[in-house]
């Protein structure tokens, strides 16, 4: 579904990876790896199409994501590490504007029920600046129980949550990939997604030789 | 997709009060000071005020524009609304909207307010008011152009400044021709006319301009 042809990523003069290749088919679960300043934010904003790459493309079912543009956008549910929480919203008013703003509309009731299911049952009408980190992560996170879209891009989003939420987002992700979806994480922590099929890419051993080293079903 | 961004953002602007006043406190104290410093000489204040009172507008919407994206830039959101299905367009035009009404719509309605210190006649408040209600929009959407292009630099607030003010000058001068020929006895349909040209012209192409300014600052 996902395709990554001759991908080049050239940030500041230097090259984080060239010619990067591979195929992502539905319900996969890709996690990339790599040292700090490796370019896995800069891959995976390229997948998203908010950087656009140095050469290569990303195809989409067969066609480049720039000539989808807002097609694309319905199918792609992104969360980057700044994960787009204002401190003066609650942590409902700051759901419901997230999905609103992915053009997906979300009642007071089921974006309640997505933030209990994500462990902040009670916190709803909190502003955001009196959650700590991660229950500030785990508001962003919410954005994944509702969203439909089928590829989940997902940048160090297990940072500063603690095992239980962990856990959560493991389910998330298996119950996604079962459904068809693709998820391409970048993450330290090791996820143990069991549904699906499992890629790793390891970014940055030596520029140009990245690509998926490891995959088992 | 558009009545969402302006919602947020006026749900935003009144969980944060101070700024928005911080603008309308500005207008009003640069206006207020010319007549203090050039003391009640009535024919000197009057042939002034037009100019003064659109230069602190122009000066007041300098100090709200840097906060147009900022804050969105800061905590990721934007990032959010440049993958949204919809086009960067409306997310553009909405925030712009949004910026409009929180930011100059206050200074608009309290500039007859503060025009009385000129010694302004009735009728030439109310044309005052009006090329401020023509005009604003522009400056709102000019602006934006600015605020995408220095987004996430430092001593961006200046830079802007350098940018955009260049670019306010036609409608400083129809604006401010506006009120003059009020002043004068003549008409000012023509500058007013001018004014509503420059606003739909920017309308057109600012935020088409500020969607291509956000993608090269987000990269």
């Amino acid at each position: 579904m996902l395709e990554v042809i001759n991908l080049a990523c050239i940030r500041g003069g230097r090259t984080l990876f060239g010619d990067l290749n591979f195929s992502i088919p539905a319900g996969t679960f890709v996690q990339v790896t790599g040292g700090n300043g490796t370019g896995k934010t800069s891959l995976l904003r390229t997948l998203c199409g908010l950087l656009p790459p140095e050469r290569g493309e990303v195809r989409w079912q067969g066609t480049d994501i720039r000539k989808l543009g807002e097609d694309f956008a319905t199918s792609l549910t992104y969360l980057g590490h700044r994960n787009g929480i204002k401190e003066e919203l609650t942590a409902l008013e700051n759901l419901r504007v997230s999905c609103g703003l992915a053009g997906s509309k979300l009642t007071r009731d089921q974006a309640k029920d997505a933030l209990t299911k994500i462990g902040l049952a009670g916190k709803e009408d909190l502003p955001a600046r009196f959650l700590s980190e991660g229950q500030r992560r785990r508001a962003a996170l919410a954005r994944l129980v509702t969203s439909d879209a089928t590829l989940w891009v997902l940048d160090e989003v297990l940072a500063s949550l603690d095992t239980a939420a962990v856990g959560f987002v493991n389910s998330l992700l298996e119950k996604h990939l079962s459904n068809g979806g693709i998820a391409v994480v970048a993450t330290h922590q090791e996820l143990n997604v069991s549904a699906g099929s499992f890629q790793r890419l390891q970014l940055g051993e030596v520029a140009g030789s990245a690509g998926p080293i490891e995959s088992h079903s | 997709m558009f009545r969402w961004i302006v919602t947020r953002d006026l749900m935003l602007a009144w969980r944060r009060r101070a700024d928005v006043l911080s603008t309308l406190f500005f207008f009003v104290i640069v206006v207020s000071l010319f007549p203090l410093g050039i003391g009640p000489e009535t024919q000197l204040l009057r042939s002034i005020a037009p100019g003064v009172v659109w230069v602190a507008a122009l000066l007041a919407s300098m100090l709200s524009l840097g906060r147009v994206f900022e804050n969105d830039y800061a905590d990721g959101t934007l990032e959010q609304m440049l993958l949204t299905p919809q086009p960067l367009y409306l997310v553009v035009l909405g925030k712009v909207v949004a910026q409009w009404l929180v930011s100059e719509v206050p200074l608009v309605l309290i500039a007859p307010l503060i025009g009385v210190q000129f010694g302004l006649a009735s009728d030439t408040l109310f044309i005052l008011f009006i090329s401020l209600l023509m005009g604003t929009p522009v400056l709102s959407l000019i602006g934006s152009i600015g605020a995408a292009l220095t987004l996430g630099l430092r001593g961006g607030g200046v830079l802007i400044a350098l940018l955009i003010l260049p670019l306010y000058i036609p409608v400083l001068i129809f604006g401010a021709g506006a009120v003059d020929a009020s002043i004068m006895g003549a008409d000012p349909q023509a500058n007013l006319l001018l004014l509503a040209a420059v606003s739909v012209l920017s309308m057109v192409f600012a935020p088409w301009a500020t969607s291509a300014a956000l993608r090269i600052s987000l990269e």
